[in-house]
């Protein structure tokens, strides 16, 4: 690998990175936003978040997969248990992690 | 003279501590998954200057990780810029979403922000500045604690990744979306949320299979918060 080319592209990737993270907080913040939009804006955590995460469940492959081999999918549900339960970041991780690497040890 | 700097001092400490506290969770996702995309970027034969660089300047978790299976599959350059800035675009909506909290913040402090905006950075801030915590020193310490996980962690992957020949049996894959179910728990305050959260996801996942390549979290987004304040709407 040339990694004089993978250097300019890590460049590119920081500029096309940084003008959406940084445009908005610009251009918006000096201004007062009309109620609608930052009601709009404050559903939009939960929307990205979840856009983000569940097709990784449900289909880390690329393909929808119900099975008992997906075991993306299915410890997520004692992960989202223990999130919900204690709140807690770290132990949620950790319990995701260690039941993902449990699961291809034993099975 | 003296006292004004030493009360100046406890408040920094004071705000040096909280940040730890805040950023302690990021810094707890950030290291494994740091450390997973370190193992993984020296395996694919970038350089390790290039594999720091990237955590450095880009600091976009599942973007490096696509730019280096793109790399690894000989994509062109442009396709690997193309591809990060659709990744990355999902920002956009969360800059804007933070934007109303940081109204006296000057051009300068902004700039500098938003080069720290993270997806895990950002569920923090939302939650603390809807408190009302919006401390600029805080805020500042959270995000570069979190930066300092994040380049630390794939330090620690590049020096591993000759000992490791696959992160799988770790768990360590599975980081990311551990991390994004906590995140996600802590975003709903109420029923609209769950189904703002489910069908944004459903809608999201068959964007995804449908050939909407890396745009279905955007478009999914845009139709979930707007289903959202259609909701709320409904429900006075």
């Amino acid at each position: 690998m040339d990694q004089e080319i993978v250097f300019y592209i890590i460049i590119g990737m920081m500029a096309v990175t940084y003008v959406p993270r940084v445009l908005p907080v610009l251009a918006l913040s000096s201004r007062e936003l009309p109620p609608i939009v930052v009601r709009w804006l404050g559903y939009v955590p939960t929307a990205v978040l979840s856009a983000m995460l569940v097709p990784s469940l449900l289909a880390p492959e690329g393909v929808i997969n119900f099975g008992f081999d997906n075991t993306y999918l299915w410890v997520a549900i004692p992960t989202l248990a223990v999130a919900m339960f204690t709140r807690n970041f770290f132990g949620t991780v950790a319990v995701g992690m260690g039941l993902v690497a449990a699961v291809r040890y034993f099975f | 003279m003296e006292t004004t700097m030493s009360s100046q001092k406890i408040r920094f400490n004071d705000a040096l501590m909280s940040a730890i506290k805040q950023a302690l969770p990021i810094v707890l996702g950030f290291l494994p998954v740091g450390f997973a995309y370190g193992v993984l970027a020296r395996k694919t034969g970038i350089s390790v200057d290039n594999t720091v660089l990237m955590s450095l300047l880009v600091f976009a978790g599942s973007a490096q990780f696509i730019a280096v299976g793109l790399l690894a599959s000989g994509a062109s350059a442009m396709s690997v810029i193309i591809t990060t800035f659709v990744v990355n675009l999902r920002h956009l909506l969360m800059s804007a979403a933070l934007s109303p909290y940081l109204r006296k913040w000057s051009k300068l402090e902004l700039a500098a922000f938003g080069f720290q905006l993270t997806d895990e950075s950002f569920a923090v801030h939302s939650t603390r500045f809807a408190k009302g915590d919006v401390g600029k020193s805080e805020t500042f310490l959270i995000n570069s604690i979190a930066q300092l996980a994040w380049v630390g962690g794939t330090v620690l992957g590049i020096v591993s990744s000759s000992l490791i020949s696959d992160i799988k049996p770790m768990g360590l894959d599975y980081a990311l979306p551990a991390m994004f179910i906590a995140l996600l728990i802590f975003q709903i305050k109420d029923r609209t949320h769950v189904v703002v959260g489910v069908i944004t996801g459903l809608i999201s996942t068959a964007l995804a299979l449908g050939g909407a390549g890396q745009w279905n979290v955007i478009i999914a987004t845009l139709i979930g918060a707007s289903l959202g304040v259609a909701l709320s709407w409904t429900k006075k």
